[in-house]
């Protein structure tokens, strides 16, 4: 299969649109069964009650803003390396929904955290990390919205975005150093109930369907952006015909 | 039902995230639809109002 | 290709290696920077104003003031690193130096690297060798001092070395300031848990290596990386 086939806007433009709806109609049903184990079949936990069942939301939305930071990354460099427009605009249409998922991790945990923790904000490491890859989305977002001209802001995007990711690591490993030893033994959110069969069924059933809804919102996202800026081109006018 | 609502004392914790999820999910998807449809709608009156350099080419004629 | 043109026609045309280029960028933003010594005095004005504010804020109680004082030294580095930064490439972007730099034969990773050295020198070691005077503000004893200026001094060039990225990135852009900090400040983190806690370390009556180590690394990541990085963020910007 020739991958550079789809590396045109005007040939992935329709198969994007293809596998949105497919992963759209998959985030539903998964996200209904993942419901379901959770609130259903999942028991009920024996230290937290049923304040754990966030669980059930907080870790798939805090994986995706981890994992689409690093898709991010990997289109931006395909977008640095091959030149291409497509790699680029999809880094520009995960962005956002990497950061909302990231801020949504962070409301899940500041909500969990009250009830177990007494506190909606510690400053542990997980939740500290995540604030700062909320900061390194907004970043991107803001200076693509500050570079007029779309081909500059994709590359000076691009080169942010890798930045960051190189960073990731370093930046994780230096809070969690920070929180340890300024905190000892911490309490961490990660520290979860022991998992029952169904709590982590039901976690990696919610897990798929965020992976779902992100494909899909991100796809439908960069269709978007590639009717806005490829505007002058004929193959926009074939598509919004046949669409 | 009302069991199930009150989450065992923990109504407001638990219902606050979920709901801030779909909240999210919902605006989120309605937003990037309107934005697709937007650029469409845009995309069919670019080709309904020949504006394009290429619909008002005329081909040079023989003498220059 | 053009070098070697360049080579054929000027007899006397130095050998455009990495090292010369950073040379002749250090000397030449050396010889800006002194040119506009009040620029660099402010810069340093600013940083014991900032450090000055927290105790006003806070209270004069000496202990509360000696286990804030590592922390706020450290972030008042930071606030003056993020605003000395766009010095480095905007006044050369705004009268067209800065394309007349890229397009010579000089490699310009090492051009970029010697601005960074020049940034540090009139940024960076001003404020290492001030910050520990300013520590007897909040209280630091003599240890504590000495490990927050060798910590300055390993941890300000990261801060110059990541920051001409930010700066690259954000040139010419409107609002470029606060956009600057908010793309730099969460890459400085590492920087400061580590140059921070060194300090804390020392206080608590603990080995400052661990936190000295992890600084140098720092330092030498992004000594290899960031010239390149910032490099082609110039070229993103000047095209």
């Amino acid at each position: 299969m020739n991958f550079f086939h789809y590396a045109s806007p005007a040939t992935f433009y329709p198969l994007a649109g293809r596998i949105a709806r497919a992963c759209a109609i998959a985030a539903a049903v998964l996200t209904a069964g993942g419901l379901y184990l959770a609130f259903v079949v999942a028991p009920s936990d024996a230290t937290q009650g049923e304040a754990y069942r966030i669980i059930f939301i907080h870790v798939p939305t805090a994986w995706m803003a981890m994992f689409l930071y690093l898709v991010m990354a990997f289109w931006s460099a395909l977008a640095l390396g091959f030149n291409t427009r497509l790699s680029a605009m999809m880094a520009q249409a995960l962005a956002p929904t990497g950061a909302l998922m990231a801020f949504l991790a962070l409301w899940t945990g500041a909500f969990w955290g009250r009830p177990t923790w007494g506190t909606y904000w510690a400053w542990d490491a997980r939740m500290t990390s995540t604030l700062i890859l909320l900061f390194l989305y907004l970043g991107v977002i803001a200076l693509r919205h500050a570079i007029v001209d779309p081909r500059r802001a994709d590359r000076a995007c691009a080169v942010l975005a890798l930045v960051g990711a190189v960073n990731v690591p370093i930046i994780y490993f230096s809070v969690r150093w920070w929180n340890t030893l300024h905190q000892g033994s911490t309490v961490s959110l990660t520290a979860a109930p022991k998992m029952a069969a169904t709590m982590l069924a039901g976690m990696l059933v919610m897990t798929l369907a965020a992976w779902c809804y992100a494909i899909a919102v991100s796809l439908t996202r960069a269709r978007g952006i590639m009717l806005e800026r490829e505007s002058g081109a004929a193959w926009t006018r074939l598509a919004v015909g046949t669409a | 039902m009302t069991d199930f609502f009150a989450m065992g004392g923990y109504a407001w914790y638990v219902w606050m995230s979920y709901g801030a999820v779909a909240l999210v999910i919902l605006v989120e998807s309605l937003a990037v639809r309107a934005r697709l449809r937007r650029a469409a709608d845009a995309a069919r009156t670019a080709a309904a109002a020949p504006s394009a350099p290429a619909a008002r080419f005329q081909p040079a004629t023989g003498d220059s | 290709m053009t070098s070697a043109a360049l080579h054929s026609s000027a007899a006397l045309a130095p050998s455009h290696t990495p090292f010369g280029g950073l040379r002749w960028a250090l000397a030449r933003d050396l010889r800006v920077a002194v040119r506009s010594k009040g620029e660099l005095g402010v810069q340093l004005l600013f940083y014991i104003i900032v450090v000055s504010l927290f105790p006003l804020a806070v209270a004069p109680d000496r202990p509360l003031l000696a286990a804030l004082g590592p922390g706020v030294l450290w972030v008042a580095a930071l606030l003056a690193s993020l605003l000395s930064l766009p010095r480095l490439f905007a006044g050369d972007f705004a009268d067209g130096t800065l394309e007349q730099v890229v397009l010579s034969p000089y490699p310009l990773p090492a051009l970029v690297s010697g601005k960074i050295a020049a940034h540090w020198l009139t940024t960076g070691l001003p404020i290492s060798a001030l910050a520990p005077l300013l520590g007897a503000q909040y209280g630091l004893e003599e240890a504590p001092r000495y490990v927050l200026a060798a910590a300055l001094l390993i941890g300000t060039p990261v801060l110059s070395l990541l920051g001409a990225i930010g700066a690259a990135l954000t040139l010419g852009l409107r609002g470029s300031g606060s956009l600057l900090a908010l793309l730099i400040l969460p890459l400085y983190v590492p920087v400061l848990i580590f140059g921070a806690g060194a300090v804390e370390a020392v206080r608590g009556g603990l080995a400052a290596t661990p936190h000295l180590s992890l600084l140098a690394a720092c330092l030498l990541l992004a000594l290899v990386g960031a010239p390149f990085a910032a490099a082609s963020a110039v070229r993103i910007a000047l095209d």
